[in-house]
């Protein structure tokens, strides 16, 4: 015991040691620009004795309650504890999703904020297509969002089409970009695959950027249309031909969330429910395969282009769904909204989720960006917390919060098996 | 002809810094096999911990001429190398051995972490450096237009192959180069022969953010003005140019970032500054798409 105590007194000098060499200059030292425009230097010694007394403490309680990354998978107890969790668990959050408006105490703040989070449910099972089933890592998927809501937007201002026939037609248009950007990088293998992405995704963000003639470049769109109750617009004035005067309800801006509400959560769950459907069938289970051993799929004969740029553009399908639903929703689009750390945000959505778990993907999406809510006071520190966690979330159960997986297909009993012994596919 | 030659001089400079960046993903790259996506903030925080050094030291009055740059640049190399030990040692080798996207999602998660501490810590405003090395060679006229080749610009050139030929020598003919390219070609079997692995992938960690760092101090030298965000950028592009060169290879990661500082350069004197990004991610999608394995890289054999 005092021999544990002394390592673990050592460990955590050392460790102390290094986060002094951290702080001391980046944190001890701070520059700041002087009302003439020269630096000067700002010393906050005391800031670093904190963070160094922090990882002193911090790391003495690893050590000492041996806090060990367990990188492998769950017993075959505990994971079938998660499906029967799952069978109960995911009926509940539905039933709780479809009476939150009616709720008591449920206000504007609340709702807005499940309409974010239910955003990000829905982009993430559209992400989870390409990543969980399809093994493809996809790091541009913002791109898919923008092209979705600058359609709608484009659509709706120069054409004055109505958002139910923009909503298809955005699908439609980003499914269409999801070929096109699929198709010259389909041989490559898992992180090139990555990169490249990453680097479409930009690209569509700085031409949105720079384009400024079709859309107002750094500016944004403003004055895109807002959803109308197949119709009726959410109007304060209450005539006939306006949702509340149509249905004899009291006018109140509330009604317009409520409907916005609805409308994401239906659009979410239409992508759960293709992706739990497409899963049964042959293409669903090409992708799975295709997950698992691209090799093999080639030697049975499944033509790996076609399932590959399927996955894309379904996925790129959704994504532009919920994009037309943000800009209709926000009434207001930038490229702002679309960098490289909104795909980062879904991406680790799906991953903390489970890579393929529908319901992990739903409650990643409530406890990441829920969480991220919480963290509103704290400005700049929330997407340092938010950092943190995917890297404290990796290394602690790099298969994600839900763990195991229900085979789609399996010969006799279905047994759910830990991911650890599904492979991820090299794309 | 005079413009070009312009254009020429100011695309290696920028093109040297690209590969001392590019040199950091390709080692990383060769030795584990994963996109170290955090080295761009890497050189970030290279940069700022140059700007620190040089407002302590220079600014502070305690030294000038170019001893004091290389006081700085060695301050920054230590500390900025503590760093990419840390992110090492926390991210990336708890990792060793699970899932091939594991490592990749930490280290996206290690560039936010580092990108968000740095805002937090030293603001989130642009610094202004007001310049250190001044003047410059005429090198020729042509009417009204004067190339010139600035003392920074020499500067980065000579310290960028001073640096880079102390690595190819500490990686050619030292015990530890040799480990590294044991650990490249068999980590099991290097391991197995003695070599100690996690402290050879360790020190390359630290050598990659040396060099970063290096980089990090031209680049704020030369431009002048850095802030939290210029590591996303940077690390896309010196990734393009590890890809481009052949990742895994060494003179490829420099030859890759030369053409990538040419192409950018050239991109925005003649067509357009907007879309010089888009240059530089174009390439990075079409050498993959078309030269998969780049320059001067090695073919890889699939085994089934």
């Amino acid at each position: 015991m005092i021999a544990r105590l002394g390592g673990a007194i050592r460990d955590a000098a050392l460790a102390t040691l290094v986060a002094f060499g951290l702080f001391v200059v980046m944190v001890g030292l701070r520059t700041d620009v002087a009302p003439g425009g020269e630096l000067f230097l700002r010393q906050r010694w005391a800031d670093v004795a904190l963070l160094c007394a922090l990882v002193f403490a911090g790391r003495l309680l690893v050590s000492l309650w041996g806090l060990r990354p367990h990188s492998l998978g769950q017993s075959p107890g505990r994971a079938a504890l998660t499906a029967k969790l799952g069978t109960f668990f995911a009926p509940a959050l539905l039933a709780f999703a479809l009476v939150l408006p009616f709720v008591p105490g449920i206000g504007r703040y609340e709702l807005d904020l499940g309409i974010l989070v239910l955003t990000y449910v829905m982009l993430g099972w559209g992400l989870n297509i390409v990543v969980g089933l399809a093994g493809l890592l996809d790091l541009g998927y913002v791109a898919f969002y923008a092209v979705g809501a600058y359609s709608y937007a484009l659509l709706a201002e120069n054409f004055g089409f109505s958002f139910w026939i923009c909503l298809p037609l955005a699908g439609i248009l980003a499914a269409f970009w999801g070929i096109l950007l699929g198709f010259p990088v389909l041989r490559l293998r898992g992180d090139y695959l990555a990169i490249v992405t990453l680097a479409f995704g930009e690209i569509i963000r700085i031409v949105l950027l720079n384009w400024t003639e079709l859309t107002n470049g750094p500016n944004g769109m403003t004055g895109i249309p807002r959803p109308t109750f197949f119709g009726l617009p959410f109007s304060m004035s209450g005539e006939p031909d306006t949702f509340a005067g149509f249905f004899g309800l009291e006018p109140s801006p509330i009604h317009r969330v409520i409907f916005l509400y609805y409308l994401i959560l239906v659009l979410a769950l239409l992508t759960n429910w293709v992706t739990i459907r497409i899963r049964r069938q042959p293409i669903g289970r090409a992708w799975e395969a295709l997950r698992e051993d691209e090799i093999a799929c080639r030697a049975l004969g499944i033509n790996v282009t076609a399932t590959k740029l399927t996955a894309f553009a379904l996925g790129a399908m959704f994504g532009g769904f919920a994009g037309a639903f943000f800009a209709t929703r926000q009434g207001f689009i930038s490229p702002e909204s679309f960098t490289f750390i909104e795909s980062a945000i879904i991406l680790a959505i799906v991953v903390l989720g489970g890579m393929g778990s529908q319901i992990g993907v739903a409650v990643a999406a409530i406890v990441m960006i829920g969480g991220f809510e919480l963290f509103r006071d704290l400005e700049e520190w929330r997407m340092l917390v938010f950092g943190a966690a995917m890297v404290v979330i990796m290394v602690l159960r790099p298969r994600g919060l839900v763990g195991s997986r229900t085979p789609s297909i399996a010969l006799g009993e279905r047994r759910a098996v830990s991911a650890a012994h599904v492979s991820e596919g090299k794309g | 002809m005079a413009y070009a030659l312009q254009q020429l001089i100011n695309g290696v400079s920028l093109g040297m810094i690209y590969g001392l960046i590019a040199v950091g993903y390709t080692m990383v790259y060769g030795i584990i096999g994963m996109i170290n996506f955090a080295h761009g903030d890497i050189f970030m925080i290279g940069a700022f911990i140059a700007l620190i050094s040089i407002v302590m030291v220079i600014s502070g009055g305690f030294m000038e001429g170019p001893g004091a740059l290389l006081l700085v640049l060695a301050i920054c190399m230590a500390f900025t190398a503590l760093y990419g030990w840390t992110v090492e040692r926390v991210a990336y080798r708890p990792l060793r051995g699970s899932f091939r996207l594991a490592p990749l999602i930490s280290a996206i998660g290690m560039s936010i972490v580092l990108q968000n501490y740095v805002q937090i810590a030293q603001g989130a405003r642009v610094k202004p450096l007001e310049p250190q090395v001044t003047g410059g060679f005429e090198i020729m006229r042509e009417g009204n237009f004067v190339v010139q080749l600035s003392n920074i610009q020499i500067l980065i050139i000579m310290t960028t192959l001073a640096v880079l030929a102390i690595f190819t020598w500490l990686v050619t003919k030292t015990p530890l180069g040799r480990a590294m390219r044991a650990c490249e070609q068999d980590r099991r079997m290097a391991s197995l022969l003695g070599i100690d692995t996690d402290r050879t992938i360790s020190l390359t960690f630290v050598i990659g953010a040396s060099l970063a760092a290096v980089a990090g101090t031209l680049y704020l030298l030369r431009y002048g003005v850095i802030d939290f965000y210029i590591g996303f950028l940077a690390g896309v592009k010196a990734f393009t140019a590890a890809v481009l060169g052949g990742i895994g290879s060494l003179p490829g990661a420099v030859l890759g970032g030369l053409l990538i500082g040419l192409i950018e350069t050239f991109w925005s004197a003649y067509f357009s500054v907007q879309y010089k990004d888009v240059a530089a991610f174009s390439i990075l999608a079409l050498t993959l798409i078309f030269l998969p394995t780049g320059l001067l890289g090695r073919q890889e054999v699939e085994k089934v």
